[in-house]
Order: C-alpha cells, then sequence, then structure tokens
C-alpha cells in the first residue's frame, strides 16, 4: 500500500506474513528517520562549527540530564513496543491452527522430501491446497537444514534428532520458492524446492495419482522412487554425469578401483556395504563424505535399490 | 612550579611543566635496532606495532579472499571457481577476519600502543606476558594456517555440529588453532585490567580516565570471562571428534543446538570484543578535532561497562530458528533490544559533542562522521534483526550479512581506520598525505555502502546467505555488491600506498599534530624508550580543552625513579 520499504520484502503470501511486513516497516521507517535525523545532526555540525581559528575557544557544556534521559527512556519505549509486537507476531508464527493439514518433511543432503497422509511422496515439490492450514513436522537425516519460503515469512532449522514444525496458509493458487538456509555443504545452495499451491479438488486429484513408494511398484520401480526420496541422486547420477559420488549408470559389475588400491567388482553385497558403512570402501578419487543409511533404509528397500541399479546398465 | 591538590587527605607533590621535544635524538624506534631486538621487545609499543603488522597482513589476506567471493557471485551460476572452493574461501574470510583481524585488531595492536601511555604508566603491568600473548597469537596463526593449507575448512567461521563432524576438512586442527589464539586474548586482557587498576599516574581517578581506557577495561573484562568458554567449547567438539562422545552429534546421543549455545556464548560477548574499542578511538578522536570536552562523559564510559555486562545475556538472539525452547527465546529477544540502549546512548552523546565544537574535518575524524552514519545503520538493522518475528524472515539471509558488515566493518574497521590515522604520527613520527586520506575514506564510503546496501535488500526479499549457486533475480544485487567490493579494494590499496609513502618519506610530525589535550600526546614524538622522562602528573580531567595545555604537560618535579636527567629535584612538601 504505498509504503516506502515496500521495495523490500517480496510478496506476501500466506497470513503468516502480515505482522512481520508491519513490524519490518515500522522498524525501517523510524529509522530511516533517526538515521537521518543524525546525518542532518552531523553535517549540520560539521559546517556551522568547522574551525574557524587555531584559538578557537569552545563551551563546557559537560552533560545534560534532561536530554540523557529523554534519549535513553524514548529509545526504551521504542524498543518495548518492537519487542512486543514482534513478540505477538511469532507467537502466530509457532502456533499452528488445531486443523492444520499434517505433512512431513525430511530434509537430506541435498533434497527435500516431503510425504502425505495417505502414504505418498514427492521430492523438491510440496503439494499443498489453497486456503487451508499447512502444519509441517520437520525432521533431517544428516545435518542441520533449514526451511525457509520467503513469500510466507516462515523459517525454521531441521535438526538431526529432533521435530520442528512450521506453519502456512497459502492464499494463491500458484508456486512459492523454498531455501535452504543453514549451510549444509557442497550444494547447498542447490537445495532448493517449490511450494505447489492446487485448489482444494486439483489437491486431491493429485493426492489420489501421487506415487506411493512400495505400494504397487516392481522393485526397480520401487528403488527408483528411494533413490530420490534418500536424495543419492543429488551425489550419484543415473546418467553417467560426474557427481559428488560415483554415477550409478552402468555401476553394476564395474570393476571399481579402491582407494586403498585393491579392486572391487560391484554386485549386490558391495552396494549393500556402501549403503550401510560408507566409509568402508571408498572408490578412488572421491571422498569419505555420504552419510551412514543403517536404520534408515531396510533389507527390501536395499534390495529395491540395488534392483534399480541394474536396470541402469 | 605548581602543586596539584589530588584529594582532601593525600599528600601534595611538587609539579613542573615537561614540555614534549620535537622530534627527540633518542626514541623507542632507534632505542635498540635489528630483528632481534624486536623479537624479544617487552616494550609495548613495539608489541602493539608487530600486532599491527599482523593484523594489516591478515586483513590484506580475508580481503583478497572477499574481493575472490565477491568475484564468484557476479554470476548466477559458477563464474570461476567450483562449490566447494567457494565454500572454503567463504569459510576462511570469516574465521581470518574475526580471530585474526577484528578481535585482535584494536585493543592488541592500538590498545598495546596507547593504553600505557593514556595511562602516564612506562609499559604495561606484565611486559613479558606481553610478549607471550603475541608469540601465542602467533602459534595459533601458524598452527592455523598449516592446518588450512592441508585440508581446508568448509564448516563457515561457526563450526556448526554436526556439519563439522562429518567434514573431510580439517576441522580439529583449526579449532585447536583457534584454541590457541584464545589464549593470547586472555592474556592481553588481564594485563590490561592490572595496568589500569594498578599503574594510573599520580592524578588519574576513574573520573579521569580516558574513555579510550575506559572502553578497553569493558573489552578486557568479556576477554578474559568469555574466551574461556570458546575454548571449552572448541575442546569439547576435538573430544567428540577424536574420542566419539557424544555431546554434539545427534547420532552419539548429543545435541546440535547445545553447541549453538556455547558457541555464542563467547561469540555474542566477542562481538563487544571487536566493537566496544572502536568506542573508545571515536570518543578520543572527535574530542580532538572539535577541541570540545566530550557530552556525557559517565553516559560513555559506563554504557561500555553496560553493554560488556548485557553482552553475555543475549546470545540466544543467534538461535530464534534453532529450535532452542519458546522461553528463551522470548527472553533473549527481550534482552536483546537493552543492548541496543547503552549503544544509542552513546552515538546521541557523540553527536552532541559537535554542538558549539571547533571541528576540523581531518581524516581520522571524517572517519568518525563515517563510522556515525556507517554504525548507526548496523544499530538499527540490529533492532530489526532482535525482533522475533521479523528474524524469523531475516535469519540467514543477506540482511545479516549486511547487518553485521555495517557493524564490523562500518563500525570497528572504520574506528580502526580512524584510530590508525590518528596516531600514526605519534607511533611513526611521520605525517601522511592528508589529500590522499581524505579521497581513500570518500571512496571506502562509497564503496561499503555500494558494497552492503544492496544485500539489505536481496536478504530481506529472500536471498540465503552462504550460497554458490543463486537464482537469477537477485543477480543486479550481486553484481552491483561486486562492484562496490572492488571500489573498496581500490581505496585499501591507496591507503596502503600512502602509508608506506609516509612511513619512508613522510614529513616529520611535531609533538603534538591535532593540539589533542590527551596524555600520550604530551610525550615526545615517537615516544621516548619509556614513553615519559619524568612521572606524569593529571590534574585536569582528558577532554578539558578549556584549559591551557600547560596544564597537561604536568609531571613530578622530584626526580625518584632516576628519570629524567633535565627534572630538577626540589623539596617534596607534606599537608
Amino acid at each position: 500500500m504505498g509504503r516506502i520499504f515496500d521495495f523490500m520484502l517480496p510478496e506476501a503470501k500466506s497470513p503468516t506474513a502480515y505482522s512481520t511486513d508491519g513490524l519490518f516497516h515500522f522498524i525501517s521507517e523510524v529509522s530511516l528517520v533517526l538515521l537521518i535525523g543524525i546525518t542532518a545532526a552531523l553535517i549540520y555540525f560539521a559546517i556551522k562549527y568547522r574551525r574557524k581559528s587555531d584559538d578557537d575557544a569552545t563551551p563546557v557544556i559537560s552533560h545534560n540530564n534532561t536530554l540523557e534521559i529523554t534519549w535513553s527512556v524514548l529509545p526504551t519505549i521504542a524498543v518495548l513496543i518492537v519487542f512486543g509486537w514482534g513478540y505477538s507476531g511469532w507467537l502466530n508464527l509457532t502456533t499452528p491452527p488445531e486443523d492444520a493439514y499434517e505433512i512431513q518433511v525430511t530434509g537430506q543432503k541435498w533434497n527435500w522430501a516431503f510425504k502425505y497422509n495417505t502414504g505418498a511422496v514427492s521430492t523438491n515439490e510440496l503439494h499443498v491446497p489453497v486456503d487451508r492450514p499447512v502444519k509441517l513436522v520437520m525432521q533431517s537425516r544428516d545435518v542441520l537444514h533449514s526451511f525457509y519460503v520467503p513469500e510466507y515469512r516462515i523459517k525454521h532449522d531441521v535438526v538431526p534428532g529432533r521435530y520442528t514444525t512450521v506453519w502456512f496458509n497459502a492464499q494463491e493458487v500458484g508456486e512459492s520458492q523454498i531455501f535452504c538456509t543453514e549451510y549444509c555443504g557442497t550444494s547447498h545452495s542447490d537445495m532448493l524446492a517449490k511450494v505447489i499451491v492446487h485448489e482444494e479438488d486439483d489437491f486431491d486429484t493429485w493426492l489420489a495419482t501421487a506415487v506411493i513408494p512400495g505400494s504397487g511398484q516392481s522393485p526397480a520401480e520401487y528403488g527408483e522412487s528411494l533413490v530420490n526420496l534418500n536424495a543419492c541422486i543429488t551425489c550419484h547420477s543415473v546418467d553417467g554425469s560426474e557427481k559428488i559420488g560415483p554415477t550409478f549408470k552402468g555401476l553394476f559389475g564395474r570393476d571399481e578401483q579402491l582407494t586403498d588400491g585393491s579392486t572391487v567388482t560391484v554386485d549386490e553385497n558391495y552396494i549393500k556395504n556402501s549403503i550401510l558403512n560408507p566409509g568402508s570402501q571408498i572408490v578412488a578419487g572421491y571422498d569419505n563424505v555420504m552419510s551412514n543409511y543403517t536404520g534408515v533404509l531396510d533389507d527390501e528397500q536395499i534390495n529395491a535399490i540395488i534392483e534399480y541399479i541394474k536396470t541402469l546398465n | 612550579m605548581k602543586a596539584a591538590d589530588l584529594s582532601q587527605n593525600t599528600k601534595t607533590l611538587q609539579v613542573k611543566r615537561f614540555e614534549p621535544t620535537n622530534n627527540p635524538k633518542s626514541h623507542f624506534l632507534n632505542y635498540e635496532k635489528g630483528i632481534w631486538a624486536w623479537m624479544t621487545t617487552v616494550d609495548h609499543k613495539k608489541i602493539g606495532i608487530m600486532y599491527l603488522v599482523s593484523v594489516i597482513f591478515f586483513f590484506a589476506l580475508g580481503g583478497f579472499l572477499a574481493v575472490a567471493l565477491r568475484t564468484e557471485l557476479f554470476t548466477a551460476a559458477r563464474t570461476f571457481i567450483d562449490a566447494d572452493t567457494y565454500n572454503q574461501i567463504f569459510t576462511l574470510h570469516g574465521a581470518i577476519m574475526v580471530f585474526f583481524v577484528l578481535v585482535p585488531s584494536i585493543p592488541a595492536a592500538l590498545g598495546n600502543f596507547v593504553l600505557p601511555l593514556q595511562l602516564g604508566a612506562k609499559d604495561v603491568a606484565f611486559p613479558r606476558l606481553n610478549l607471550l600473548s603475541f608469540y601465542i597469537y602467533v602459534i595459533g596463526a601458524v598452527f592455523t594456517f598449516y592446518a588450512i593449507f592441508n585440508g581446508g575448512l568448509d564448516t563457515g567461521w561457526t563450526f556448526y555440529t554436526p556439519y563439522s563432524i562429518e567434514s573431510a576438512t580439517a576441522v580439529i586442527s583449526v579449532t585447536l588453532g583457534v584454541f590457541i589464539l584464545g589464549f593470547s586474548s586472555i592474556l592481553t586482557g588481564t594485563n590490561f585490567i592490572v595496568t589500569i587498576h594498578k599503574l594510573r599516574a599520580p592524578g588519574i581517578t576513574w573520573d579521569k580516565l580516558p574513555l579510550n581506557i575506559w572502553a578497553l577495561y569493558a573489552t578486557s573484562i568479556i576477554q578474559v570471562l568469555a574466551t574461556p568458554v570458546l575454548a571449552i567449547t572448541l575442546l569439547l567438539l576435538t573430544m567428540e571428534t577424536v574420542l566419539g562422545i557424544g555431546i554434539f552429534d545427534p547420532a552419539k546421543g548429543g545435541d546440535p543446538v547445545l553447541f549453538q549455545h556455547f558457541f555464542w556464548f563467547y561469540s555474542h560477548p566477542a562481538v563487544y570484543i571487536m566493537i566496544v574499542p572502536g568506542f573508545g578511538i571515536i570518543s578520543e578522536v572527535i574530542t580532538t578535532f572539535s577541541r570540545k570536552t566530550i557530552f556525557g562523559y559517565w553516559a560513555i564510559a559506563l554504557s561500555s561497562l553496560a553493554i560488556a555486562f548485557i553482552g553475555f545475556l543475549v546470545w540466544g538472539h543467534h538461535m530464534f530458528t534453532s529450535g532452542q525452547s519458546a522461553l528463551a527465546t522470548t527472553v533473549f529477544s527481550f534482552l536483546t533490544f537493552f543492548v541496543g540502549i547503552p549503544t544509542g546512548i552513546k552515538i546521541f552523546n557523540w553527536v552532541a559533542t559537535l554542538y558549539k565544537g571547533s571541528i576540523e574535518m581531518k581524516t581520522p575524524m571524517l572517519y568518525v562522521f563515517i563510522f556515525l552514519f556507517l554504525f548507526s545503520i548496523g544499530g538499527f538493522t540490529g533492532i530489526m534483526l532482535g525482533a522475533l518475528s521479523v528474524d524469523i524472515h531475516l535469519h540467514d539471509t543477506y540482511y545479516v550479512v549486511a547487518h553485521f558488515h555495517y557493524v564490523m566493518m562500518g563500525g570497528t574497521l572504520i574506528a580502526l581506520l580512524a584510530g590508525v590515522h590518528y596516531w600514526w604520527p605519534k607511533i611513526t613520527g611521520r605525517m601522511y598525505n592528508e589529500t590522499l586520506g581524505k579521497v581513500s575514506a570518500v571512496l571506502i564510503f562509497l564503496g561499503f555502502n555500494i558494497t552492503f546496501l544492496p544485500q539489505f535488500v536481496m536478504g530481506a526479499q529472500g536471498m540465503p546467505r552462504r550460497y554458490y549457486n543463486y537464482l537469477e533475480q537477485f543477480e543486479p544485487f550481486h553484481q552491483m555488491s561486486t562492484i562496490g567490493s572492488y571500489i573498496l579494494a581500490v581505496a585499501f590499496l591507496i591507503i596502503a600506498y600512502y602509508l608506506l609513502v609516509s612511513l619512508f618519506k613522510g614529513e616529520k610530525a611535531s609533538t603534538n599534530p591535532w593540539g589533542s589535550r590527551g596524555l600520550e600526546w604530551q610525550t615526545n614524538t615517537p615516544p621516548s624508550q619509556h614513553n615519559f622522562d619524568y612521572t606524569p602528573v593529571i590534574v585536569n580531567k582528558p577532554y578539558d580543552y578549556h584549559k591551557p595545555m600547560e596544564e597537561f604537560q604536568l609531571g613530578l618535579a622530584e626526580n625518584h625513579n632516576g628519570h629524567g636527567e633535565h627534572a630538577e629535584p626540589t623539596k617534596e612538601t607534606v599537608a
């Protein structure tokens, strides 16, 4: 509505943004007024009281209690307003409505996986219905990540070993950008995703057709879903391109030279060992950076991944 | 000859005026010569200079890395380095600038040089400990850089777990280097506290202490109390990685948020280790160049202590999105604003000091004006980030990057530049080119704002920090920022040029080129080996510009320290 700092903020697309934006404008505008005041005083004094001769005598003005109290108390009142305003906005940000639609989020190097109440999953695309509160229950599989949607003004760290939550209520059909904002290594800046906001009916249609891993899939199809869901493909390409780890393309049956100089032929046992104990057999030319998937993937899932890798030959 | 009544119940001292000599034959720089004399010196002035040279070296290195980062960010995708290299460079830029430049810059370099001079002391209380501090700094630096060149570091300067535990880079060696460095900081702080308490010249009561000393005093308290916590944190991190004890790693039963608490318990007070000494320089320079008594002496002195104290209670404001408890988040936000109040009070008092002054816009004063503008922006945006709901949006975006550069570079580094230009004649005995000084100051002001103002905008728009690739929509802001950083680089090269010229060919400085009343200006330039050839006696407050210069050049008439051949002994009368 034509406020001076409007250009700084992205469009607000969730009610979670409104209080934040009001406070952002308030602080920016008050600060601007004060900054102009201070700068004007500096420039005025510098010109008006510039040294005229080396014998200039200056008055002794040691202090002034009225002034000191004024410029202590007024800012205190101002910051108390800011505190209260920020606090109430934050309470709203951290209190999801009880009827919110819940979605499970997993952050991992380097993708976002979303799991819905039907068991359906999606990666790097968060599908939500419009005009309905959505609560995200988030966890990390490896290091710290942070889930950030600028257009909703929401952000929360995603922490291994505990659940954290955020909520929003998308106001219009369309897309909003998701960023990872906690530094998480090589591809931190590529850990991007989109919120895709559907009409209620379209969302139900999408959900009904979305893939539910392991349900009605062949082992190799299941393996492909798992490789996407667990972010394997952020390090291991499936088209032969060079990434952080060896490519899956043509992997099965390949002879790999290991860092200790020995050679291994990739078979079921090698793949399983590399998933459950990734540091033990590192292919020469690569770093020991893969997370351990013990407890994340069970035997059936590992079998499915092996079947999928076989299909890439 | 003049009798100074120091207080009701103490003895009266016989004092006389000691006029400093221009271009003295013997001074601390030619007292002993050769590299060995420098390396084994216990003279606080030489140690201060060695720190200053080290800090300048590391600043050049950190600045070079900054230019490399900005160049990479000129385009949204890869410009000239890959992601892993970029991650290492931003980590090194942060770690070098924080641990090797900002923390030691003002206290250990300028503070070391100026503190005993302003107290009228011959040296710091423990000169050998002071030299030890310097060598610990050197050993910490060598250790850290050895580690960096043998494995690198890609964790960010914050070493957040569990990433730092999993990282394949040399995290442990680097943290040990920083651990060693911490002791240097603790020892310097201890040394300064004792010196300020015990080595003040006759007459320097607490209400006559220069504000620079108050600022260094507050800083030293933080250094002594906060730095051990960093050491403990880094040791715990080492124990976890080397011995496998679960402390911060959830895979071992630890808590990554605990690491953040530990880390910021040091690193937030460390922000005040970096900025509070800058406040001291501003108070000195602003009074000298407006020839006027400071406005609100006690407000400025005590607000330094208040900042030091409250600064310990606000670390959790770095963690509003981390998952710390709701109660903690609320309390930390509330307390954070109360560190803003004393900071605001200082700015208002400095501006009020200019009122009816006799203002001379020399290079150091120009930097003070730049400081007041840039640091105010740093302060206001700090209030923004203290506000809970807004911080959720802005946390870990370029808004934060811009904010702390306005505070650390716009604040501390600009104050350091003011201090270096202010005390340069005292340290080197030579003047620098005033025109080039002003030109580069203006260039720094422009370059700085061109670099960092766009970062506020793109941060509020949602641009996250520590991003190697970024969305096309942010490209214009990044390109403007990169151009600004080149202007800054040019400005710093100009400064390096004219200061080097000054060092070898500069016009000889007179004893007190700025007409300051400060005690450090009442001795020879450069100062003699033991600072004063007599025992100074102080009768006036440090910024009493309405009193004649003679009253600031008094010393004990009685020569009882074996000092000052020319000081004729006279009879001491006891009241």
